[in-house]
């Protein structure tokens, strides 16, 4: 998968938790750029997108996370490493 | 958008979607009017919007509109104790205290006596009694708290249960006494979070990194778990929880089809696995009888045939444990509907459980107020799937509780006895029918609170009050507030009416009159009103005002006012609402078939 269909499929959970059915995100949105996108709903998008993806991520890993397209990467690289297994 | 449909829906997708969505899910449910407003404090020793957020869903789902009050990280005791203003500003029915095992101040160490355990759990239990006691001094409202569930690990192995360091052995005896607590105290009710614990599973309850991230205890699925459970003993407290289990026969309360197998085939019993999950399943059912829940059948079947089943020497339900029996050949929905009109319970108080998929589907479909649990196939697994929808749920257990379905059996037999008398009116007296009324006593102050809530049909206002309410109502002077209890040669109905009136410039305004529907046509409410209007008269009263606020359950009433004699003062154009006034004055007693016992009141 690559990072630009991640960040579609992303999209669709972020409009639903956000309830922002004109979200359009992209690989540089982050927390500060993203209306409602705080600490909660926060939170509740880590949920949405280990279920959609069937990933736990590390503690550390999400602290060091910048922007939607970091986290894109990540999901992939956790998704692949999954599927080599 | 059809929002029955919507709703059953809703609550069958996995937890992460609906925290997903719940937002929409939220405005949809929202806008399917009718709500009943609800404020609930949550203090919480965790982060709790997670809980909350479900909780939401579930109570929107249910029929409410709640408003939430939720402390910051870990304040419950500050809220409660040091700044109960807030919450009072707030005006809750209900406050939640969440707490986890984390959120014990000190346990025991290795080497605890026993004096110093015995010291540490009272001063744990006293830090809570204290947050209980601040919310019912300062607050007034109900307070619901959890238990601990079991630490996620002890250091001592098995002897962690066992030795007074033990951080387990803590837990349950701080447990227990929680329990002790909630007993003396009926405005303290007791959510078991260890139990759900144990049955979600402590490795699906714990999320260590949301722990340490965000201060949430539980995986999305414990927190789910949690909300349910609260969402029912919310709704059970406010009227909400299910009365009537509707159950369908072959395959569901017996192996096989008794119409084709015969008697002898079916399988209940303990001759063969299958048969004794089937025995499993009727003794569930059984045990729902005892605390109160009625039991139907709805089955495709000749009559004579299902009934016949009943008779197989393993059953262990009888005939005369159903409240009502439909085995025919029209459409299920119809039949459910007939149960409903027989035992007069709204359709929302039902659920109905069938093995055969299509048969769910259609009852789900046509009646969407009816619950339809997904039970699947597998009988074995039947009584921890109605156990975990909740369904049942009640806050205490009243004597009326556990006589109810005696209750309905008695009025089976009137209903027979009725057709051999030439008059309704020679029928009334044949039943020698002897009325209590008095002023609210505080030993039916729990009954009393519970009909107002649950009842939904014969009440005017449809106002709900908590315990609490009740208790400061039956002590204010300038109200007025009646029960009434009815015997007959039958047996014992029980509490079955409430009036609660409010006395003002001579007016005495009846904010609320219900009564139960198992005593409807036996004129009950004209010895009501009897005692009521002497008692006004005794307070100075010169004249009843009475509202008819309508709801979607309770046209049986509109026209009860004009019935007894009230002149209508104003109506709403659409009718939502009828004002009525009756003079105290000329008014003589109308009871003629009920004995009203001589009053003990002063």
């Amino acid at each position: 998968m690559r990072s630009s269909e991640i960040i579609q499929d992303l999209q669709i959970i972020f409009s639903d938790v956000l309830d922002l059915p004109d979200l359009c995100l992209t690989a540089e949105s982050n927390a500060s750029n993203v209306e409602g996108w705080d600490s909660l709903a926060h939170i509740n998008l880590v949920v949405a997108i280990e279920k959609r993806y069937n990933i736990k991520f590390a503690l550390a890993e999400l602290r060091a996370l910048n922007n939607v397209g970091e986290m894109a990467d990540l999901i992939i690289k956790k998704t692949s490493s999954q599927a080599a297994k | 958008m059809n929002a029955n449909m919507n709703k059953t829906t809703i609550l069958r997708l996995p937890v992460e979607e609906i925290l997903q969505k719940r937002k929409r899910f939220c405005r949809e449910l929202n806008s399917t009017g009718d709500l009943q407003p609800v404020r609930v404090a949550v203090l919480g020793g965790t982060t709790t919007n997670e809980v909350v957020d479900l909780l939401e869903v579930l109570l929107l789902a249910d029929g409410f509109k709640p408003t939430f009050y939720q402390s910051e990280y870990n304040k419950y005791y500050e809220d409660a104790v040091h700044e109960p203003e807030k919450l009072r500003e707030f005006r809750p029915d209900i406050a939640y205290i969440h707490t986890h095992w984390l959120n014990i101040q000190q346990f025991p160490t290795a080497g605890c006596t026993e004096t110093d355990f015995q010291n540490l759990v009272r001063s744990e239990t006293n830090r809570f009694q204290t947050v209980w006691n601040s919310l019912h001094e300062s607050v007034g409202c109900q307070v619901i708290q959890n238990n601990f569930e079991h630490p996620a690990s002890g250091v001592l192995g098995n002897l962690d249960a066992v030795a007074y360091g033990g951080q387990t052995r803590f837990v349950n005896e701080l447990n227990l006494e929680f329990t002790r607590a909630t007993s003396r105290n009926r405005k303290l009710l007791l959510q078991d979070l260890n139990t759900l614990a144990a049955r979600t599973g402590h490795a699906h309850w714990f999320d260590w990194p949301r722990w340490y991230s965000y201060k949430i205890l539980t995986t999305p699925e414990g927190s789910f778990a949690i909300a349910r459970s609260l969402a029912a003993m919310i709704g059970s407290m406010l009227g909400r929880a299910k009365k009537c289990l509707v159950l369908d026969l072959d395959n569901t309360l017996w192996g096989g089809v008794i119409g084709d197998d015969g008697l002898d085939r079916i399988q209940i019993g303990n001759e063969t696995a299958v048969a004794e999950a089937y025995t499993a399943f009727q003794k569930y059912c059984l045990s729902l009888r005892h605390r109160g829940v009625l039991l139907a059948v709805c089955s495709k079947n000749n009559l004579d045939i299902a009934r016949s089943g009943f008779t197989h020497p393993d059953s262990v339900l009888k005939l005369e444990d159903f409240a009502s029996f439909k085995a025919n050949w029209e459409p299920k929905h119809e039949n459910i509907q007939a149960v409903a009109q027989e035992l007069n319970l709204g359709l929302d108080s039902f659920v109905f459980v069938d093995d055969n998929p299509a048969e769910r589907n259609l009852v789900s479909a046509q009646l969407p107020s009816v619950t339809v649990p997904d039970v699947g196939n597998e009988v074995a697994l039947y009584p921890s799937i109605l156990q975990a929808g909740h369904y049942f749920e009640t806050v205490g257990l009243s004597a009326e509780d556990l006589t109810r379905a005696e209750t309905y059996t008695a009025n089976a037999e009137r209903a027979v006895m009725q057709s051999k008398f030439a008059s309704y009116g020679e029928y009334l007296d044949s039943l020698q029918m002897v009325a209590e009324i008095e002023v609210f006593k505080p030993v039916y102050i729990e009954r009393i609170t519970q009909l107002i809530n649950k009842t939904n049909q014969f009440n005017l206002t449809t106002r709900r009050y908590t315990l609490a309410e009740i208790e400061e109502i039956s002590l204010r002077g300038n109200h007025l507030a009646l029960y009434g209890k009815l015997t007959d040669s039958f047996g014992d109905n029980g509490l079955i009416s409430v009036i609660i009136g409010r006395l003002e410039n001579k007016v005495l305004h009846l904010d609320l009159w219900i009564m139960s529907c198992r005593v409807l046509k036996r004129d009950m409410e004209l010895a009501m009103l009897d005692v009521l209007v002497e008692r006004a008269r005794a307070m100075g009263a010169e004249r009843l005002a009475g509202t008819y606020l309508r709801t979607a359950k309770n046209a049986m009433v509109e026209a009860h006012y004009k019935t007894l004699g009230f002149a209508i003062e104003s109506k709403a154009e659409d009718g939502s609402k009828s004002c009525w006034s009756l003079p105290v004055m000329s008014y003589t007693p109308r009871t003629n078939h009920i004995r009203i016992k001589a009053s003990t009141y002063a």
